[in-house]
């Protein structure tokens, strides 16, 4: 026998282990050890820090929104690139083609209601976590910047379900593009009112790039394809990237200073801590000036990522993606009449979501579709670098006032919101009392800006009231989420045909 | 004996590494390299911009012939096939009015009071002033001209003072 062959053959036997084990690089993940080179020696795993703290497992840190946001992303991901396999970017072909996904492909009407439903739970889940983010404080320093990037993903998230709006281009589409594209032309209404239009048009400019045309047409829809299926999905996902990494370089998730002593000991089924000694220490070391966020921590309270971190998470995918599911099977994304450039929608209605703003938009195009969206995004960035205070971090409603505060503001942006509406929708607002008056008064008095001032003014109170910029922007977070709220469920349910207000769709009159 | 005066020379600045120049030298030209390859980059970037920025506006003409009917009662619009357009005919002429909302594009109805949006609520009188809604805007007049035994050329690209009537 030779014994060339004889080793050919064991190493044959031996592929499935010494492959593994080439995969793993570390062995099975059985010990301490094992487990921290399983996460920090793969691409994919080292996002995670190796060992978590107890604090960021438990339900109430997170409820998951962060989690649920990147599943709904990657189910999105996968739906849509099945759905890429028979859509055309073209307005002869693109309503044939979604036409046959309904109707012929196999399964085609499941994976675009999953892909609707994925990209409705991401929306929801993104503003969710960014409110768990902002009510647990957990944008204060180390995280300020991670909150930025927060925002960017906000933006791109939005943006990706604004862009897919279009691609049926049904008549539910169409519309809802003209009126979001002259949304973008909007800052003519002011260059406009200035007079400096002929010379100065951004407004032009925007619409330009976004439709590459005058109108929405080929231009329009073959630019929002690629946008909706590589630019911002490709920018979506690097900044999910630079967003994961910055969580675990600035020291895993926001927790209270006292937090060890508040979860007390581990409870004694919990996978033992340290259960045996590092074998080996880094030779590599380097003195630093600076803070690390580990300083002066022990490793006391933290468990191994494997496998409580990557069960808890598998455990918040599966249920997504079981609710994507569930939500496929009952509701069909809805799918109108072919576009048709003569004869609106009426109601022409955006996506829920953009609904409060369709809202503010019914009073003036340019504060209500850009101005105040750019304000509110504006005071979001800026919250982490206004407010230094340190009280209350990693706490749900934490900092002074706290509970009360939030109660309070949630009291007051409601009653604002409710009392503005309804005072425009009674009595008309000024166009309809003086209609000779300039159309700059109009933009810059009209219920949004009146209500954003009011919100901006009773925040500052707040910061007087308490001595405590967190108060204030506790105040200010809460009133438009409660403003967001109204003016959505109001531009869903209360807007009938001419936008005009309907106790309900029963009342609509006949066409 | 005294020693002819020496004219000193002027003290070079023998600058030392406790002492440096303000911008050594080779940070200097680091900067400089950084920074023109950056100013490189960006003028690249926009470079690249102009390429989505549509150049060629692939739109059907502005300009378009409409033959009005004989029986055209003044006061209620011919709206020509495909396009956002109003011609009228009155006593003192022809004239056109567009029919996209000054608002948001949608495109208005012709109704008994002038022109109602079904998209934000915005109203127009008859000639197209605003008389409600959030509109910033009166509806466009646009240029008509006689072309013919009943047919006129309306030019959606140009707007005209809103009154300004082409004779029948």
């Amino acid at each position: 026998m030779s014994t060339g062959l004889a080793r050919f053959t064991a190493n044959l036997r031996a592929i499935p282990r010494s492959f593994a084990t080439s995969f793993y690089r570390s062995g099975t993940p059985r010990t301490d050890r094992s487990r921290s080179s399983f996460v920090f020696s793969s691409l994919f795993l080292h996002f995670h820090s190796v060992r978590v703290h107890r604090w960021a497992l438990r339900w109430s840190t997170t409820l998951g929104l962060g989690v649920i946001s990147i599943s709904a992303f990657l189910i999105t991901l996968v739906t849509g690139i099945l759905l890429m396999f028979y859509y055309k970017p073209y307005p002869s072909a693109a309503y044939d083609s979604i036409k046959d996904i309904h109707f012929v492909v196999p399964t085609g009407q499941f994976i675009r209601n999953i892909h609707r439903w994925a990209a409705q739970i991401m929306v929801v889940a993104v503003i969710l976590h960014m409110a768990r983010a902002f009510y647990t404080a957990a944008y204060r320093a180390p995280r300020e910047f991670n909150w930025v990037m927060g925002m960017g993903l906000l933006v791109l998230t939005l943006g990706l379900s604004f862009t897919g709006y279009l691609l049926p281009w049904d008549q539910l589409a169409y519309w809802a593009i003209t009126i979001g594209s002259n949304i973008a032309q909007s800052p003519r209404e002011l260059t406009d009112a200035l007079g400096i239009t002929s010379w100065f048009d951004v407004g032009g400019l925007q619409k330009l790039l976004l439709l590459g045309s005058e109108d929405i047409g080929e231009e329009a829809l073959i630019r929002f394809y690629l946008l909706h299926v590589m630019i911002l999905p490709l920018l979506l996902t690097a900044l999910v990237g630079v967003h994961f990494w910055r969580v675990r370089k600035d020291g895993g998730l926001a927790r209270p200073a006292d937090a060890d002593r508040r979860l007390g000991p581990p409870p004694p089924g919990t996978y033992p801590v340290f259960t045996e000694a590092p074998a080996r220490t880094y030779h590599l070391a380097a003195v630093v000036a600076g803070k690390s966020p580990a300083v002066s921590r022990g490793p006391e309270q933290t468990v191994p990522a494997v496998p409580h971190l990557f069960y808890a998470e598998a455990g918040v995918f599966m249920l997504t993606v079981l609710i994507c599911l569930a939500l496929a099977l009952v509701w069909d994304a809805p799918l109108k009449e072919l576009a048709n450039p003569a004869v609106p929608e009426n109601p022409a209605k955006a996506p829920w979501y953009f609904l409060g703003l369709q809202e503010l938009v019914s009073y003036s195009a340019f504060m209500g579709g850009m101005g105040i969206p750019a304000i509110v995004l504006l005071g979001l960035l800026l919250i982490p670098y206004l407010d230094r205070e340190t009280a209350g971090t990693g706490e749900w409603f934490g900092g002074p006032g706290g509970r009360a505060v939030v109660l309070r503001s949630a009291f007051f942006g409601l009653a604002a919101v409710l009392l503005i509406e309804a005072f425009a929708i009674r009595f008309g607002w000024i166009r309809q009392w003086w209609p000779a008056t300039p159309q700059i008064v109009i933009t810059f008095l009209n219920p949004g800006t009146l209500l954003t001032a009011i919100y901006a003014a009773y925040s500052m109170w707040l910061v007087k009231r308490y001595d405590s910029t967190r108060a204030g922007a506790l105040g200010l977070f809460t009133c438009f989420l409660a403003g967001f709220l109204v003016l959505t469920i109001v531009g869903t349910y209360f807007r009938g045909p001419n936008w005009d207000f309907y106790w309900s769709k029963a009342q609509w009159p006949a066409r | 004996m005294n020693t002819p005066a020496q004219a000193s020379p002027a003290p070079v600045a023998r600058r030392s590494r406790l002492d440096p120049e303000l911008i050594p030298r080779r940070d200097f030209l680091g900067l400089a390299a950084i920074g023109s390859a950056f100013l490189a980059l960006g003028f690249a970037t926009l470079g690249m911009l102009r390429l989505p920025k549509a150049a060629v506006i692939p739109a059907p003409s502005r300009r378009f012939r409409v033959n009005l009917p004989e029986s055209l009662a003044p006061g209620s619009p011919f709206v020509p096939p495909g396009r956002s357009v109003a011609v009228f005919r009155d006593e003192g002429g022809v004239f056109a009015i567009s029919l996209i909302c000054t608002h948001l594009g949608c495109i208005v109805k012709h109704v008994e009071s002038g022109f109602d949006c079904p998209c934000h609520g915005s109203k127009f009188a008859a000639d197209g002033g605003v008389t409600k809604g959030p509109a910033p805007k009166a509806l466009a007049w646009l240029e008509v001209r006689k072309a013919g035994a009943g047919a006129y050329l309306v030019n959606e690209g140009k707007e005209v003072t809103p009154g300004t009537k082409e004779p029948a």
